[in-house]
């Protein structure tokens, strides 16, 4: 293979171009790039950028403002509340916009502990004006579960729980298909657990948890407590369904969530914006200060073009019907018909590079998995290597996750699946959107083919002499 | 991230492959952080110069930088004397490669070290 650097020749496919499923033929010499990154980000579409871009200048009040420069503005923050929250299937008011998922899932960890250290707080306070009450039982330490193959956003809120001691946190594992058991965060579940953070679909190797049956579980059991007056704290659960919203169902009572998590710009909406479903009566407590935005619970001047591009894309989703049901659909044909479209064309690359490429290895389970991830381990190769040859050919997948690239560590997520460090690094994560065609997989797998033998060649036996020194 | 000649030495390394019976081997890294390297050499002797590397080759499984430093060693070190060939430094492959990114500084230092113990594999077994 010889590669030539023509990074500023290339051509970026905008949906637009390929949305009709025909893309037209780049002229000689300029390469056209082949965006397979979807989990990191997704392109803006027209239509989501066509609703924002009235609310940069023209219409740019402060939707705390109370003039008509204000109304104007928070008339478009509250259609896209609306859409956000027909989407989940919630009211409004359970609907708290943030700068992202990463915030929102701070959020969510850290007020949730914050709350119940501040009810303590307040109760000490309480019992202490009546003569004895003082002599009160000390603060239980809260208990967080979580996985250990979360994104880092919501890993590291909790470490940082543990590190300044006000929460106790249990990492569970995923089986080897990378899927979290029921009973296994059921086992886990203490008197004092007070908030279950379990991901909707990873990441890194698209693996779809149970949330609706670990929703079901954790209900049941805050019912049974609260019936036998077992003094128990009642368990929260809390679900990151960023990689989710494309794909699966996100009615919040049908998952039996009582917080949620996403951001825009992985469903074709804008970055810098994501929300926090909040369900009535949550306690949470803010960790943002300032203004009385979002119910007190999320201060900061509201991202008004975001916020708008929020509500779009999310439509967009609902509308294009995106969406599967994965239990019983009443939803039309069409509704599965994009679902399938997007699923077959990852199964045929799957099937395509696990069949031509020897020493290859499908991370995370086969079939409960998101129908536009694939994750590959190839044996004898190096990840950042196999990225850079990829991207000079302009064709953009990823090692991992985008937000961990700074890292030189292998992989948490492959780890977790019980996967040797030398396959975590010579992993491949490849995510397909909905504009991705079938002439740029085969492109994508014939380069793929050639750049893992040269890479291989490079190697050498190496690894194999390593082990035998 | 990376220099122009650091992704020229990925793209089209030099001096890569094996060499049939090596004078020397050296095999440096770990698995655990991704990067391995095995550095064959063939010394010949000169009576002004002394001993001094006739060739040298390289296999590497690892990152860009990794390719590039064994890549760059290996122009380094051909045809220097062992004297001369032990005094490159990590340094000195991270300048030829104009820069490395400082979270990848130790790979190169694997360069080094892979012709070191190259080097000693061969006095070793003199």
């Amino acid at each position: 293979m010889r590669v030539k650097f023509t990074h500023n020749q290339n051509k970026l496919t905008l949906p637009e171009t390929c949305g009709s499923g025909e893309t037209p033929e780049p002229a000689i010499g300029i390469m056209k790039k082949i965006y397979l990154d979807h989990a990191a980000t997704t392109p803006v579409d027209k239509k989501v950028l066509k609703a924002m871009l009235p609310y940069f200048s023209r219409v740019f009040g402060n939707a705390m403002s109370l003039h008509s420069f204000g109304q104007e503005a928070v008339k478009a923050t509250e259609k896209a509340r609306r859409q956000t929250a027909d989407f989940f299937g919630c009211d409004s008011d359970e609907i708290v916009f943030t700068s992202g998922a990463t915030e929102a899932n701070n959020l969510a960890v850290k007020g949730v502990v914050k709350a119940y250290c501040n009810a303590w707080t307040s109760d000490v306070q309480e019992r202490a004006k009546t003569p004895g009450g003082h002599r009160m039982s000390p603060l239980t330490k809260p208990h967080i579960i979580t996985t250990i193959f979360e994104h880092h956003c919501v890993l590291d809120a909790c470490k940082s729980l543990e590190k300044e001691k006000v929460a106790e946190v249990t990492y569970i594992k995923p089986g080897s298909d990378g899927v979290i058991k029921i009973e296994d965060v059921e086992k886990a579940i203490r008197k004092n657990t007070i908030l279950v953070s379990i991901m909707y679909v990873n990441n890194e190797i698209g693996t779809v948890q149970p949330i609706a049956a670990i929703g079901k579980m954790i209900k049941a059991r805050n019912a049974k407590h609260s019936m036998f007056h077992v003094p128990r704290l009642t368990t929260l659960f809390h679900t990151d369904a960023t990689q989710a919203v494309n794909y699966f169902e996100c009615d919040v009572d049908k998952l039996g969530v009582d917080l949620l998590s996403m951001s825009a710009h992985k469903i074709y909406g804008p970055k810098g914006i994501g929300i926090l479903y909040i369900k009535k009566n949550t306690p949470i407590a803010r960790v943002q200060d300032g203004g009385d935005q979002e119910n007190k619970k999320r201060a900061g001047t509201h991202n008004v073009p975001g916020i708008v591009g929020l509500g779009a894309a999310l439509a967009e989703v609902q509308s294009e019907k995106l969406k599967v049901y994965p239990v019983k659909s009443s939803r039309s044909e069409d509704a599965k018909g994009v679902f399938n479209r997007v699923k077959e064309l990852r199964n045929y690359l799957i099937k395509r590079v696990l069949k031509e490429i020897p020493d290859t290895k499908l991370n995370g389970s086969k079939t409960k998995r998101s129908p536009n991830n694939a994750n590959f381990s190839f044996a004898n190769v190096e990840g950042e290597s196999l990225l850079l040859m990829l991207d000079a050919e302009g064709i953009a997948a990823s090692t991992g996750s985008a937000c961990s690239s700074g890292s030189l560590q292998p992989s948490h997520v492959l780890l977790s699946l019980g996967i040797k460090p030398e396959q975590a690094h010579g992993s491949l994560r490849v995510t397909i959107g909905k504009y991705i065609t079938k002439k740029e997989i085969d492109i994508f797998i014939n380069k793929l083919k050639e750049i893992i033998e040269q890479l291989r060649k490079v190697a050498g036996n190496v690894l194999n002499d390593y082990y035998a020194k | 991230m990376y220099s122009k000649k650091v992704i020229e030495h990925f793209t089209h390394p030099h001096n890569q492959g094996a060499i049939d019976n090596p004078d020397g081997v050296g095999i440096v890294g770990n698995p655990v952080c991704g990067d391995l390297m095995k550095i064959y050499l063939k010394i010949k002797k000169d009576k002004k110069r002394g001993e001094y590397i006739q060739d040298v080759k390289f296999e590497t499984l690892g990152c860009a930088s990794a390719i590039a430093t064994s890549s760059m060693i290996t122009d380094l070190a051909k045809g220097k004397t062992l004297t001369e060939a032990k005094k490159i430094s990590r340094e000195d492959v991270a300048d030829a490669l104009e820069g490395l990114p400082p979270i990848k500084m130790h790979c190169s230092n694997l360069a080094v070290d892979g012709l070191r113990e190259a080097i000693e594999d061969y006095e070793k077994k003199k």
